[in-house]
């Protein structure tokens, strides 16, 4: 297996420069992420309208799969309702767990992500940002303290 | 348990084994040492460096007896700030609890030092030095502390066993922390007597092959002779020290006067975990994340760093894969 496989070019460019990278406020939901073995940290920030997501934010500090995962996720998922974002959430996560797994088309870029499954200690730098999502997006309109979820 | 103490009856000093790691024997001795004769008002030093397993136990200690939790600070070379230390100490320090060698950044703690400035308070010095025992020759007595503990893994030997020394009058004044088999002399329902030590705390079927493994282990080291191994770490260390100073973007991270076995670094622009990957598809292993030390990344300002820790098997040639590996993972990132 080649190194280039897992650092594609479109990580190695969503991780120098991420897209909707930074804070959002007010937002409608937001949530924090954490990986505690290896001490990524991300916050993701939602505006919606009904179940659509209006716009998304993300910041933190992490590896460049977690980052790029991230980056790349908020423009998958941006304008999308939450059934969409749930069957995106079940196609990531075959890309990334399962060896057989073929990228299916909607995935767009995130196919890219397809060689982690290849380094099993790095699964959670690619997932921790769908988790925190799924978080954020299962909390809601404007709670008043952010959902936490961690991958431990 | 036998096995160790006939092989080396040089070591006459009170040893103990525990079929417990490091971490196992800090836990303990913090139980049964600690959560009797300590109370509210009461302080327990470590330090600012200390892996999680110097922490954790004495933090459980200060939520069950009310005593506090003092922090020893070190600069940003990695180095205890003696002085500061001393001041902390106080006729209300009932434990010291440090580490002899860093595990994140190699630091070698003035153990002589601590101790000596402990013991004028009254205090007394558990010495964690699961790092230290598999790189240099360590003489309890020569420190003078109470406790020492270490792993049998980090010494080339099996998972889950290790030893605790203490001195003989603390050990006999400790109450069990575990009862059951062995640990018993007689027992009856009106009144149990407990066994000499070491048995004394060793409740239960032990570990007998881990046993037979340390010494295995033991025996390997001193036949290499720890003089020996220290110089080739140490001279590992110096070369890969300044192989890795040539690399553009590498910045060291503990820099102390006083190191052994250890460079731990970051790459500019290149996060640790990605170069713990990239580095591990050339072949060369390091650990990476924050070593079970958070406190100390924070201090730092670090997420993480990569770590290459120098062993009897190492040679320069891994001292040269890893300076290559690294030119690679820069050449990935670009």
């Amino acid at each position: 297996m080649d190194l280039k496989d897992l650092y594609r070019d479109v990580i190695l460019d969503h991780n120098k420069r991420p897209r909707n990278f930074g804070t959002m406020e007010p937002s409608d939901s937001r949530a924090d992420g954490h990986n505690p073995l290896c001490g990524d940290r991300l916050t993701v920030f939602l505006r919606m309208n009904g179940d659509r997501v209006e716009d998304i934010r993300f910041e933190g500090k992490g590896c460049a799969i977690s980052t790029a995962s991230a980056s790349m996720m908020t423009e998958a998922i941006k304008g999308k309702d939450k059934a969409d974002i749930g069957g995106l959430f079940g196609k990531i996560h075959a890309l990334l767990t399962q060896q057989d797994a073929v990228a299916d088309p909607s995935l767009g870029k995130l196919a890219a992500l397809s060689g982690v499954r290849e380094y099993p200690a790095r699964v959670k730098c690619a997932s921790l940002c769908w988790h925190t999502l799924n978080a954020a997006l299962e909390r809601g309109a404007r709670a008043e303290t952010p959902a936490t979820v961690s991958t431990e | 348990m036998l096995q160790v103490l006939v092989l080396r009856p040089k070591r006459r000093c009170r040893c103990k084994i525990d079929r417990m790691n490091a971490t196992q024997t800090t836990s303990a001795r913090s139980q049964s040492f600690a959560r009797p004769r300590f109370k509210a008002g009461d302080e327990i030093i470590v330090t600012a460096l200390e892996h999680h397993a110097n922490i954790v136990p004495w933090q459980l200690v200060c939520e069950q007896t009310g005593c506090t939790l003092k922090v020893a600070p070190i600069n940003k070379r990695g180095e205890l700030l003696f002085d500061e230390y001393v001041k902390l100490l106080s006729p209300r320090t009932k434990l010291v609890a440090i580490a002899h060698v860093s595990n994140a950044l190699g630091t070698v703690l003035p153990v002589k030092r601590i101790v000596d400035a402990a013991h004028t308070q009254g205090a007394v010095v558990l010495v964690d030095g699961a790092q230290a025992v598999p790189h240099s020759r360590v003489d309890v007595r020569a420190l003078g502390c109470d406790f020492y503990a270490f792993s049998g893994h980090k010494l080339y030997g099996p998972t889950g066993i290790g030893v605790l020394y203490g001195r003989e009058e603390l050990l006999q004044s400790m109450p069990p922390w575990q009862g059951g088999g062995d640990m018993i002399l007689t027992v009856s329902f009106e009144k149990t007597t407990y066994n000499d030590l070491p048995a004394k705390f060793e409740a239960g079927t032990p570990n007998i092959s881990g046993a037979i493994g340390l010494a295995a282990a033991m025996d390997y080291v001193e036949s290499l002779g720890l003089d020996a191994i220290a110089a080739h770490e140490n001279r590992l260390v110096e070369l890969a020290t300044a192989e890795l100073q040539k690399i553009p973007g590498i910045q060291i991270i503990g820099t102390a006067a006083n190191k052994a076995s250890i460079v731990s670094f970051t790459l500019d622009g290149v996060h640790p975990h990605d170069l713990g990957t990239i580095l591990d598809h050339e072949g060369v292993a390091v650990r990476t994340g924050h070593h079970c030390a958070m406190p100390l990344m924070t201090f730092l300002g670090l997420p993480a760093t990569a770590r290459a820790s120098f062993g009897v098997y190492n040679t320069e040639k891994d001292v040269a894969s890893l300076a290559a590996a690294l030119g690679k993972a820069r050449e990935v990132f670009g």
